[in-house]
């Protein structure tokens, strides 16, 4: 039943027992990795962000997305339901050694985030013709 | 909830509530349907935010009947290539709907809708008619 976890933005932090001091609430987006042949395609879904509000940055082999949301004021109204929170995103992921991290690419539309991961040259799969000793 | 095999055996659609049961449960963890939404309420106005992301406005479709709002639209499934592997896959894709009821009759022409960085927001006014009406008072 993976459909639960997606009905409800995860809250960063909570599950690994981080404890934070900021004002904001913080979101883990949900993203979808996918390995092609030649290079690694994320996609983080950011709702609220733009190419303004989010950050990428690669330390080590530590690659930090977070993004920034401002919350929504509705001047003299009362919420009336209430199903999301409103906050920040932040998620962290390992790289392998293979990523050539001087060619990733990263764009946002509609709210997602997508990051290509292209490669690195020694990491790529290699067909070596076979020659038959004659 | 323990059913006797003769329960079972007389009525077997009991079997199938049962587990529509439990799998709604399971289901409403989430404690809503996709996609999320907050209202916010003003006497005669309503705002509706929604977080919608990877979704083209183009296959948005907000719908109005009475005090009912509906959005429903698709964000397009990616379907698995040949010679790619999936390490993560937790984004939601396929069709969506969503209905939200108001405690007020909406004026549908007066709705506004607008879509930015993912987010869905939509602005529904009370029917004017229905809206109160101040009476004044003569003093004679």
């Amino acid at each position: 039943m993976t459909d639960t976890r997606e009905m409800k933005k995860r809250e960063e932090g909570l599950e690994k027992g981080v404890e934070r001091t900021r004002a904001k609430r913080v979101y883990t987006p949900a993203v979808d990795i996918i390995e092609k042949k030649d290079y690694i395609m994320l996609l983080a879904d950011m709702p609220g962000v733009d190419e303004k509000s989010v950050k990428v940055t690669l330390e080590k082999d530590v690659l930090t997305i977070r993004g920034n949301v401002e919350p929504e004021v509705h001047d003299s109204h009362r919420l009336a339901i209430h199903e999301y929170g409103i906050g920040d995103y932040e998620r962290t992921f390992t790289l392998s050694n293979e990523i050539d991290r001087e060619h990733i690419k990263a764009s946002v539309s509609d709210g997602v985030l997508r990051l290509t991961l292209p490669k690195a040259e020694t990491a790529r799969t290699r067909h070596i013709p076979i020659t038959g000793t004659a | 909830m323990t059913t006797t095999y003769v329960e079972r055996i007389l009525n077997p659609w009991q079997e199938f509530d049962r587990m529509d049961r439990m799998f709604n449960r399971v289901a409403r963890r989430g404690n809503c349907e996709f996609p999320a939404v907050n209202v916010w309420i003003n006497g005669g106005n309503a705002e509706i935010s929604s977080e919608v992301s990877g979704v083209d406005p183009e296959k948005l479709d907000i719908s109005v009947s009475g005090n009912i709002v509906t959005l429903s639209g698709t964000r397009p499934v990616d379907e698995k290539k040949e010679g790619e592997f999936r390490h993560r896959h937790e984004i939601r894709r396929g069709d969506f709907s969503k209905s939200v009821q108001l405690p007020f009759n909406i004026d549908a022409d007066k709705v506004h809708a607008s879509y930015k960085n993912g987010v869905l927001h939509v602005s529904l006014p009370q029917l004017e008619a229905e809206q109160p009406k101040k009476i004044e008072i003569k003093s004679e």
